[in-house]
């Protein structure tokens, strides 16, 4: 008797204890980040060039518009092909075939990234000869279609089989019912799901440093190398300078930043009054 | 002997003779929907055996039997729905106005032959753009076309004035009849000529049920009514003809009154009576 209300006050402990740690890791980094970097930020940090080393101050425009392209390019290139790729895996395919597919996505996402940056660097940088924003957003893409197409499968899969018998009881094609009932009626969360998946390889280095590269001068175009803030925090964070190692905190509180911002988007769209009319 | 098997008054039971076709006594309607030899399989399942019956046009035909006895199988391979069901399967004939349906291009097929579900399922759109859903896709753009058309339709379905003054909020704001009865105008905008409701009242209460029964009579006017339902009430209120299936078979169609008061098989009679199902 004694020992059994001892365990489970054990347990319990336990468990409580384990979601304490969870926890307090993520606002010990949020907290350092934000006291490291808050101090760091300024206005010139958001307008302008890194300085040239040994002088202090400047900061970080063409990294914010750099990452700021480069997720451009991911949005343009890598969310459509994911998001149609998992339209056909809900709607469309037999049996073993959507199998094959989900199981290589799966694959693919689990790819650690720096063989993702190989594989843009011999597929981009290697036939153009230059490192450019256009090869770092194609690493990027790669890394967001398999995370674009799960999402937005579960979503579609969550809509109603009724849904879609109504629409084709009515006389729309497939296609035609699937456009206009099946994906409205899943675009919340498909929404969110990207708008995750965005943010989540907006903050990848490895990817870039052999596609992006970086750049101390802004970048005009999408061929030529781009500072972008992941390869900045890494490359001055390493860096011997004081000044420096300052710069790399506040990019890596406004990278944080820019993900927190996403991540509470998303969640406005998906809770039901953020869009009721769907 | 061998003459006397072959007439049609001695293969009463439940169709084993592939040539029957079920025909009610003294119909006066022409037929819209004959459907002759129909077995239905969902891949090595046998679910409907050597369907016959002429439903007859501008009349409302009930379909009663218990649950898993194929009727809504039947309901369903009338408009081909059965077809998002993978490995599903149907041979025989059902032609519509003597055009085989297996054979005509789906989306006009559906178009033809609309159909309401058991549960209310409008889409997460404003009530004006369910109705005007299939308008839609048909290809009807003009907007004051649409809103005449999206009017006479909530209409018919008896919402209209319920409605009126909401037409672009969303169609989950509505309760379980309304929305129902929205599925029914959503249904009868595209002007189908056949209708086909799949137990359409089995979800709501007995004033919406009374609306949607009431409403079905003006229906008849313009469309043939094929309804499935649980509620045998339900099929002596609304329908001149009923059909009668069990394990997948058609045991009897007549009329109505024919059905419920003088049935010919045995196994009709023990269901209308309450011994079964």
């Amino acid at each position: 008797m004694i020992w059994r209300k001892f365990v489970n006050a054990f347990m319990l402990s336990l468990t409580g204890l384990c979601t304490l740690v969870t926890v307090s890791v993520l606002f010990f980094v949020l907290g350092y980040l934000v006291f490291h970097g808050w101090r760091s930020l300024n206005w010139e940090f958001f307008t302008q060039l890194p300085k040239p080393v040994g002088e202090t101050g400047g900061g970080m425009a063409n990294a914010i518009v750099g990452t700021g392209k480069l997720l451009l390019l991911t949005i343009v290139i890598g969310v459509p092909i994911g998001f149609i790729g998992g339209v056909y895996l809900s709607e469309f395919g037999g049996k073993v075939f959507p199998f094959v597919i989900r199981y290589m996505t799966d694959l693919l996402n689990g790819v650690p990234s720096i063989v993702v940056g190989i594989f843009a660097f011999a597929l981009v940088v290697m036939r153009t000869k230059q490192f450019s924003t256009l090869a770092g957003g194609i690493a990027l893409s790669v890394m967001v279609i398999p995370i674009t197409v799960r999402s937005t499968e579960q979503f579609l899969r969550a809509v109603p089989q009724s849904l879609r018998e109504g629409a084709l009881a009515l006389g729309a094609s497939k296609w035609k019912s699937i456009v206009t009932v099946v994906i409205p009626a899943g675009m919340r969360g498909i929404l969110t799901g990207t708008i995750l998946g965005v943010a989540r390889v907006a903050g990848e280095t490895a990817p870039l440093l052999f596609t992006a590269f970086s750049n101390r001068y802004w970048s005009p175009g999408f061929n030529q190398p781009t500072a972008s803030l992941p390869v900045m925090v890494y490359t001055y964070a390493i860096s011997p300078y004081e000044d420096w190692h300052r710069q790399a905190w506040a990019a890596g509180l406004v990278l944080l930043s820019m993900m927190l911002v996403a991540n509470i988007a998303a969640r406005l769209i998906l809770s039901p009054k953020g869009a009721q009319n769907a | 002997m061998a003459a006397m098997a072959n007439f049609p008054g001695m293969a009463g039971k439940g169709g084993e003779n592939p040539a029957v076709t079920h025909h009610a006594a003294g119909t006066s309607a022409p037929t819209k929907l004959h459907v002759s030899g129909l077995n239905f399989y969902y891949g090595a399942g046998h679910v409907l055996h050597d369907v016959g019956l002429e439903i007859p046009a501008n009349r409302v035909t009930a379909l009663i039997g218990p649950s898993g006895c194929g009727k809504s199988t039947f309901l369903r391979t009338l408009n081909r729905m059965y077809e998002t069901v993978r490995d599903a399967r149907a041979e025989g004939s059902v032609l519509l106005d003597g055009e085989n349906v297996f054979e005509m291009d789906v989306v006009r097929l559906r178009r033809r032959v609309g159909m309401v579900f058991q549960r209310s399922n409008p889409f997460p759109k404003s009530i004006f753009d369910n109705v005007a859903y299939g308008l839609r896709v048909n290809g009807w753009m003009r907007k004051a076309e649409l809103g005449d058309a999206v009017e006479r339709s909530l209409r018919r379905a008896a919402l209209w004035d319920e409605v009126k003054d909401q037409l672009h909020k969303s169609a989950y704001a509505l309760s379980g009849g309304q929305q129902q009865r929205l599925c029914i105008a959503r249904a009868l905008a595209v002007e189908p000529e056949v209708l086909l409701l799949d137990e359409p009242c089995s979800a709501l209460d007995p004033i919406a049920t009374a609306k949607i029964e009431e409403l079905l009579f003006g229906l008849k006017e313009n469309c043939t009514l094929v309804i499935v339902t649980h509620n045998m009430q339900q099929a002596a209120r609304v329908a001149e003809y009923t059909g009668f299936f069990l394990l997948g078979r058609l045991i009897e169609f007549n009329k109505t009154e024919i059905i419920f008061k003088r049935p010919r098989q045995k196994e009709t009679e023990d269901y209308i009576t309450g011994r079964f199902g």
